[in-house]
């Protein structure tokens, strides 16, 4: 099983599973049309509650990351693939921004802390306008 | 809408020396892993045994599909409806695990034969040996066995992993997600081990001195919490009334840490607008609600 979840960092469960099939496809682990494992493969390999994947599967159909076919299982769809080009071009601006940033002499652990307590922040307005939990 | 399994209201019982349950309320969705957790003498073994209708409750109610369980009428098609691992683990002492596995299925027209051949196997549960001369958890595993194999619609576990190594720990558990994943059966169990509650629990519960002060769906309750780290420019002159939702407040120096259980919006904002502070939000562990809510009350 690539996936793995934290049970410790209080991040609902279906959250880190989406994030990590976001992560697969990124890497290329996963790509266009390869099938998703079955729900219960994914609860029984990470022992969790087989509500929480399809809670994560269902979210991801919503996101038009992943399809289900009728019968057959869940798939991931080619939006998926444009989405990780879409990180690798965030990645360039993401690469420049930082050099710059340390340049100014900005520590590692600052910078850190700024993105992600920014994320956080981004994350949370977009709970209040959404009304449900924002990706992270 | 959604339906429940379990329904309690108001229930109230009192044995000689102390209150146990004071207006407990539990809802237990159809489908639903349900995690019931609590401190030594919070109430969850009371709880347990008036739902199988082993303790009569003072006052309140309790229905467990639809009917209340003192009802007569229905008490039979009920109890065969419910497989259940009570926290004494207590078996016939002089039945073999052949025995009583025997014994037990000619109560139960829907008892599964695979799954009682699942369960040996999976288990490595020894036929021939007598229930005194079984260790702790291989009692366990064979109440499991038994609750699990009369093909219920509904199992009610006290403890179920109490007593278990490690590996049997992820085996019981693996088996109960199996479960839910091809049967659709209904699980409520009792634990103190938050780790696996917070994986294979999708609904929780958590009762102190007799009341339910936490319950709902576990993805939502995560969202819901969430802590705040303020730390402040000038920690003397800090005099907020903070908006509801703060379950507690704990300073350290010029950090303040908050635990908001509700409004979280609203409270950041409210730090925020202490001038020169700098606030961050961080997802919360079910243990750290489960320990706030005990020790605060």
């Amino acid at each position: 099983m690539i996936f793995r979840v934290n049970q410790g960092s209080g991040i609902p469960l279906y959250l880190q599973l989406m994030e990590q099939i976001k992560h697969a496809v990124e890497t290329g682990a996963l790509r266009e049309g390869d099938q998703l494992p079955t729900i219960r493969k994914v609860a029984e390999d990470l022992v969790m509650n087989p509500n929480t994947v399809v809670r994560a599967y269902r979210e991801l159909v919503h996101e038009g990351f992943i399809e289900l076919r009728h019968g057959s299982g869940a798939f991931i769809k080619g939006t998926a693939e444009s989405r990780a080009r879409l990180i690798r071009k965030a990645q360039t601006v993401v690469e420049s921004t930082v050099e710059r940033l340390l340049s100014m002499g900005l520590t590692e652990d600052e910078l850190r802390r700024v993105f992600e307590n920014e994320l956080a922040q981004a994350n949370a307005k977009r709970e209040v306008v959404t009304g449900r939990q924002g990706k992270l | 809408m959604t339906d429940f399994i379990i329904e309690t209201s108001q229930l109230c019982k009192s044995f000689k020396q102390k209150q146990a349950l004071r207006g407990l309320d539990l809802r237990v969705p159809a489908g639903s892993i349900f995690g019931f957790l609590g401190r030594n003498g919070a109430g969850k073994t009371t709880t347990i045994k008036t739902l199988m209708g082993l303790l009569q409750a003072d006052s309140g109610y309790a229905n467990v599909f639809g009917s209340p369980v003192t009802d007569a009428d229905h008490s039979v098609e009920i109890r065969r409806r419910i497989g259940f691992v009570t926290e004494d683990k207590e078996l016939y002492p002089y039945m073999t695990v052949e025995q009583i596995i025997r014994f037990t299925r000619s109560f139960f027209p829907k008892w599964r034969d695979d799954l009682e051949k699942r369960y040996l196997d999976i288990f490595e549960l020894p036929l021939k040996r007598k229930i005194p001369d079984l260790s702790k958890g291989m009692r366990s595993k064979l109440m499991l066995l038994l609750a699990i194999s009369r093909g219920a619609d509904l199992l009610i576990l006290d403890e179920p992993t109490d007593g278990l190594d490690p590996a049997a720990i992820e085996d019981v558990l693996r088996e109960l997600v199996t479960l839910a994943a091809t049967s659709g059966t209904t699980m409520f169990f009792s634990s103190h081990q938050l780790a696996e509650v917070d994986l294979i629990a999708d609904y929780i519960g958590i009762i102190d001195q007799g009341k339910m002060i936490v319950s709902g769906s576990l993805d939502d309750i995560k969202a819901r919490y969430q802590r705040l780290r303020v730390v402040l420019d000038d920690p003397k002159a800090l005099e907020v009334r903070w908006e509801d939702g703060v379950e507690s407040i704990r300073q350290e120096g010029r950090v303040l840490s908050l635990l908001a259980s509700r409004n979280v919006d609203g409270i950041v904002e409210q730090a925020q607008s202490i001038p020169g502070a700098v606030v961050e939000r961080y997802p919360v562990t079910l243990k750290e609600i489960f320990l706030e809510h005990v020790r605060s009350n």
